[in-house]
C-alpha cells in the first residue's frame, strides 16, 4: 500500500461517528462496503450510471461510486442498513416491500435511496420531479419500473397521512 | 399427475429435496435457482401446501452441488413446470411417510390423518404430532422410485399477502454474491480486450505488480488478471494493464445496424423443418417482408461475479449460474480434476435474463485463486458485462405469403438465419467458459448448435399458432458472427414472434381486415383465442379506429415456445420524434397460478424489458470494438418511457401450470411494431425502433405521397 496517500478521515454513518484510514481517492462505496461491512449499497457499474450504489449524504442523493472518500469528511452518510430510521426512509422501504416492487432486487436499495432523499425535502420533491431525478440516476433492468412507480405513490401517501 | 416428474425420476432420493429441520423449519432443496425471477418463492409454495405447512414454515436452501438434487439450468421457463412438479411429488411423498408415522403414534386409521400448519391429527380430535416430533424416527433416505405415487393435494398456499421471502434482506443489506466474504478473501479483475477478436500479446506486468495493493499478476496463455487487496485497487491495477497491452487484432465484418453481415456467410446448416405440401388454392395476393433483430445484451446491473477457494487440491465455487451441475463438470474438466473434487453453490445474483458471464467469471476467479492459494472474488467490470458476457443473437427473418381472393391466408414461407441461440456450458462437447480457450493449454468451445425443436434457438417461435395453409419453414444456423451469441430471454422468440406478428398485421392491411378479427379468423386454439379477446377487451380495441395523427395501437400474441404461456397484449403508442409508449393490456394464460403476484412481476418486467429491447437496444461494433462500453452507450427504458401496464390472469381449470417468464417479449415487440405503423402508416421492420428510423420512415413517406 502506498502508505503516503493514506490519511484518517472522519464522518457520520448511519448516526455513529467512524473513522476509516484509505487512499483520499477511495471511492466511498468501497469504504462503506468493504471497511464498514455495509454492503446494502451495490456495486453495478462504478462509473456514476446506474445508482446501485446510492446513499444520502447530509440527505441528499448521491452515488457513492463516483464519490472519494475525501469529499465525504465531516459530512453525515446515510446508507439502506440506517434508512429505516426515518419516518420516510421506513415509509419508503416498506412501500417498495408492501408493493414487491423488485424482480432481483440489486437496483432497488438505490432507488429506495433516491426516492427518499427526495421525498424528506421541504417542500417534498414533487412525483414528477422525482421520476425526472430517477430517469437521471438509477437503471433497473429487470423492468420493475411500474412496481417502483406505484411502490413511490404509496411512499408519498402514507407520508401524506401524517406519518411524517 | 400420476407419472413421476423427470426431475425427480434422475434424483429420486427424497432426502436430496427436503429436510426437516429443527425447531419448527422445513428446508426445500430445490435444484432450481432463485435468479431474481421468485422461482423459489413459487417451488416452496408448492412444498409447503403439499406438506400442510405455513408459508413461513418453510425455508429455502442455496441450491448446491454439496445437496441438492442435479435439476440442469434454470432456463426456459420450466422452474414451476419441472421443478416445481418434482418439488410437489417430492414433498407428498415425504408427507404421506409422515402421515403414515403420525397414524402410528395417533391410533388412528391413516385414512383419517389430516395436517395443517406442520401438525398431524385425527379428524376431529385435538391431539397432534408434528413433523418434528416424528422426524427422529423416520429416514428420508428413501428412493421415490421405491414409493407408490402419492395423492398430490395440488394447488399452493398462494393468497393475496404472499410476499417473496428474499426480498427484506435484500432490501436492507448484504443478500448477493457481490456481498460475500470468506476469511483471507483476496479480490480480482481480468484483463479483457475492447475488441472482440482481440487476443492478448504483452502488458506491463512490472507496472501492474508495483501499483497499490497488488498481490499477484497471473498471466496463463492469453489470460490475465490481477488479484488485489481489495477490489477497487484490482481494478485500477488492471486498468493500468489494459493502458499498456499490445493486442493482435483481427477485422470485424462492418456492422450496418441491419444484419447485412449475414449477406455475406454461408449458414452452418440450413433446415427446412415444415415443408406442408397441401397445394394451396388460388392466390389472389402476395407479399413479403424481411424483418431483423440486433444482438442484445443481457446488461445485468450487478456486474458478474464469483468466489473461488482451493482446499488441498479441491474446488469451491460460489455462484450465480443458471446451473450449478453443469458449471461444476466444465469446471472439473478444464483444471484436469474428478467432478467430485469440485462443488458449485448458488448464491444471488442480480436479474440475469439467461447465459450472462455468471459461468465465465468463475473460471476467472478458479484461476486467480489458483495462483493465489487464498480464497478469490473476481468481479467484472461494467465494460467486461457489456462486451463479454455472450449476446443474444442477431437475427433476420423473411416471410412471404400468399392471401386467397376470400382474404386468408393460403401460402407461407418463412426463413430465419441466426447465430447460435444456445452456448451455454454444458451444451456440446467443448468448455463454454470465456478464458478456457485463452489458456496456455486451451480448451475449445464447443461446435456451434442451437436449441434442439421443439422449443428450438434461432428458430424458437417461428410457427405460428395461425392456420396457414401450406407452409415451408426454414431455420438457417450461422456459426458464432462478430460477437459471441447465447441463451438470453426467449432464445429466437423475440425476433420471430416481432416479425411475424407484424406480418400478421401487414397481410390484414392487405386484406382489408381489422388486425384482431384477422388474427381470430387464422386461429382454432381456444385458449390462444381467449387472451386475445381478452387482451383487445381490456384495451377497449376500436377495429374503426383509423391511427394516424401520430397515435396507434398495435396488437401481439403468441403461445411461448408454442408450449408455455399463452400471452396477449395491446400497445398505444404516440409517436412524434420518437416513440413514446403509452400503455399496454396484457392477458396470460399460464395454466395453475402458483403464485399470482409473481407471476404478474414477471408478466410486467418482461412486458418493460421487451420494450426497452424494441424501442431502445442494440449491441453494435465498430472497427475498433465494442461499441458500448458502458451505459452511456447502451440506454435501456428509463422510468419516465414506462408504460401503464394492465395485466389480465385468465387460469382455465384444471390446467397444469405453464413457463410464464418469458412469455411477454415477442408478443411486445409486434405489439409495439404495429402501433408504431398504425401511427404513422408506415412500419419499421428493423429493431430497434429509434428515433433516427422513425424520421427515416416517415421521410420515405413523404417522399412517396409527393
Ligand atoms: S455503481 Fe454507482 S452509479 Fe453505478
Ligand atoms: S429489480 Fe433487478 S435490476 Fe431492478
Amino acid at each position: 500500500m502506498d502508505e503516503a496517500n493514506e490519511s484518517a478521515v472522519a464522518l457520520t454513518v448511519n448516526g455513529r461517528a467512524v473513522s476509516v484510514t484509505a487512499g483520499a481517492d477511495t471511492p466511498l462505496l468501497a469504504v462503506l462496503r468493504q471497511d464498514l461491512h455495509l454492503k446494502g449499497s451495490r456495486i453495478g457499474c462504478s462509473e456514476g450510471y446506474c445508482g446501485a450504489c446510492t446513499v444520502l449524504l447530509d440527505g441528499n442523493p448521491v452515488q457513492s461510486c463516483a464519490m472519494p472518500l475525501e469529499a465525504a469528511a465531516g459530512r453525515a452518510v446515510t446508507t439502506i442498513e440506517g434508512v429505516a430510521s426515518t419516518a420516510a426512509g421506513e415509509a419508503v422501504r416498506q412501500a417498495f416491500i408492501a408493493e414487491q416492487a423488485a424482480q432481483c432486487g440489486y437496483c432497488t436499495n438505490g432507488i429506495i435511496m433516491t426516492v427518499t432523499g427526495l421525498m424528506s425535502r421541504q417542500p417534498a420533491t414533487s412525483r414528477a420531479d422525482i421520476i425526472a431525478v430517477l430517469d437521471e440516476r438509477n437503471l433497473c433492468r429487470c423492468g420493475s419500473h411500474a412496481r417502483v412507480l406505484r411502490a413511490l405513490d404509496r411512499a408519498m401517501a402514507t407520508l401524506a397521512g401524517g406519518r411524517a | 399427475m400420476s407419472e413421476l416428474p423427470s426431475n425427480l425420476k434422475a434424483n429420486p432420493l427424497l432426502s436430496r429435496w427436503i429436510s426437516i429441520d429443527g425447531p419448527a423449519q422445513v428446508t426445500v432443496h430445490s435444484g432450481k435457482v432463485e435468479l431474481g425471477q421468485g422461482a423459489t418463492t413459487g417451488i416452496a409454495a408448492i412444498a409447503a401446501a403439499e406438506l400442510g405447512l405455513r408459508f413461513d414454515q418453510i425455508s429455502i436452501a442455496a441450491a448446491s452441488t454439496i445437496d441438492a438434487p442435479d435439476e440442469g439450468i434454470t432456463a426456459g421457463s420450466y422452474s414451476i413446470e419441472q421443478g416445481g412438479s418434482a418439488m410437489r411429488w417430492a414433498a407428498a411423498a415425504v408427507r404421506e411417510i409422515f402421515a403414515g408415522a403420525a397414524a402410528r403414534q395417533l391410533g388412528a386409521p391413516a385414512e383419517e390423518i389430516e395436517v395443517a400448519d406442520g401438525l398431524f391429527r385425527r379428524r376431529g380430535r385435538n391431539e397432534t404430532v408434528s413433523y418434528w416430533q416424528l422426524r427422529d424416527a423416520i429416514d428420508l433416505e428413501r428412493s421415490a422410485l421405491d414409493l407408490p405415487a402419492p395423492a398430490l393435494r395440488g394447488g399452493s398456499v398462494d393468497h393475496e399477502g404472499l410476499q417473496r421471502p428474499d426480498l427484506p434482506q435484500k432490501l436492507s443489506g448484504a443478500a448477493f454474491i457481490q456481498d460475500m466474504t470468506r476469511p483471507g478473501m483476496l479480490y480480482g479483475r481480468v484483463l479483457r480486450p475492447a475488441h472482440p477478436r482481440q487476443r492478448l500479446e504483452s502488458f506491463d506486468v512490472a507496472a501492474v505488480q508495483a501499483m497499490p495493493g497488488v498481490v499477484a499478476v497471473v498471466r496463463d496463455g492469453e489470460f490475465a488478471g490481477v488479484v488485489a487487496e481489495r477490489d477497487e485497487l484490482a481494478a485500477k491495477a488492471v486498468a493500468v494493464a489494459a493502458r499498456t497491452a499490445v493486442w493482435r487484432t483481427e477485422t470485424l465484418p462492418a456492422d450496418d445496424g441491419r444484419n447485412g453481415w449475414i449477406d455475406g456467410v454461408v449458414p452452418k446448416s440450413s433446415t427446412t423443418f415444415i415443408a406442408d405440401e397441401t397445394a394451396p388454392g388460388p392466390i389472389a395476393r402476395r407479399h413479403a417482408a424481411r424483418y431483423t433483430r440486433p444482438y442484445l445484451a443481457h446488461a445485468s446491473i450487478g456486474p458478474s461475479c464469483a468466489v473461488a477457494e482451493w482446499t488441498d487440491g479441491r474446488l469451491k465455487v460460489w455462484s450465480h449460474t443458471q446451473g450449478i451441475y453443469p458449471l461444476k463438470r466444465q469446471l472439473a474438466r478444464v483444471f484436469g480434476l474428478d467432478a467430485s473434487a469440485v462443488d458449485v453453490t448458488h448464491a444471488h445474483g442480480s436479474g440475469c435474463y439467461g447465459h450472462n458471464g455468471a459461468d465465465d467469471v468463475a473460471l476467472d476467479a478458479a484461476l486467480l485463486a489458483r495462483a493465489v492459494c487464498a480464497p478469490v472474488m473476481c468481479l467484472w467490470s461494467r465494460a467486461d458485462e457489456l462486451s463479454w458476457s455472450p449476446f443474444g443473437a442477431a437475427m433476420r427473418m423473411q416471410i412471404s405469403a400468399g392471401l386467397d381472393p376470400s382474404g386468408r391466408i393460403a401460402e407461407w414461407s418463412y426463413d430465419v438465419w441466426s447465430p447460435p441461440h444456445l452456448a451455454r456450458p454444458g451444451i456440446g462437447d467443448g468448455i463454454n467458459l470465456l478464458a478456457a480457450r485463452s489458456l496456455q493449454s486451451p480448451h475449445a468451445s464447443s461446435a456451434d448448435t442451437d436449441a434442439a425443436r421443439p422449443q428450438g434457438g434461432g428458430d424458437r417461435n417461428s410457427v405460428p399458432l395461425y392456420t396457414l395453409g401450406r407452409r415451408t419453414l426454414t431455420h438457417h444456423l450461422l456459426h458464432q458472427g462478430p460477437l459471441r451469441s447465447s441463451a438470453m430471454r426467449t432464445l429466437g422468440g423475440h425476433g420471430n414472434i416481432f416479425a411475424i406478428e407484424s406480418f400478421m398485421d401487414e397481410l390484414a392491411l392487405l386484406a382489408g381486415r381489422d388486425p384482431v378479427a384477422f388474427r381470430l379468423d387464422h386461429l382454432d386454439d381456444q385458449r390462444g383465442r381467449a387472451v386475445i379477446e381478452a387482451a383487445s377487451a381490456a384495451a377497449s380495441w376500436d377495429a374503426s379506429d383509423p391511427g394516424g395523427e401520430g397515435r396507434g395501437r398495435g396488437i401481439g400474441f403468441a403461445r411461448y415456445k408454442n408450449l408455455a404461456a399463452y400471452f396477449a397484449c395491446v400497445a398505444t403508442v404516440e409517436v412524434s420524434d420518437k416513440v413514446r409508449l403509452l400503455t399496454v393490456h396484457a392477458a396470460i394464460d399460464a395454466g395453475e397460478v402458483i403464485h399470482r403476484d409473481g407471476l404478474i412481476n414477471q408478466v410486467e418486467g418482461g412486458i418493460v424489458q421487451a420494450a426497452s429491447w424494441t424501442l431502445k437496444e442494440a449491441a453494435r461494433w465498430t472497427p475498433d470494438g465494442f461499441a458500448a462500453r458502458s451505459w452511456a452507450d447502451y440506454p435501456i427504458l428509463s422510468f419516465s418511457e414506462t408504460p401503464v401496464i394492465e395485466t389480465i390472469v385468465l387460469a382455465p381449470a384444471g390446467e397444469r401450470p405453464l413457463g410464464a417468464g418469458e412469455c411477454a417479449a415477442g408478443p411486445v415487440a409486434a405489439a409495439i411494431a404495429n402501433a408504431v405503423a398504425h401511427a404513422l402508416g408506415v412500419r419499421v421492420r428493423d429493431m430497434p425502433l429509434t428515433p433516427d428510423r422513425i424520421a427515416a420512415a416517415i421521410h420515405a413517406l413523404s417522399e412517396e405521397t409527393t
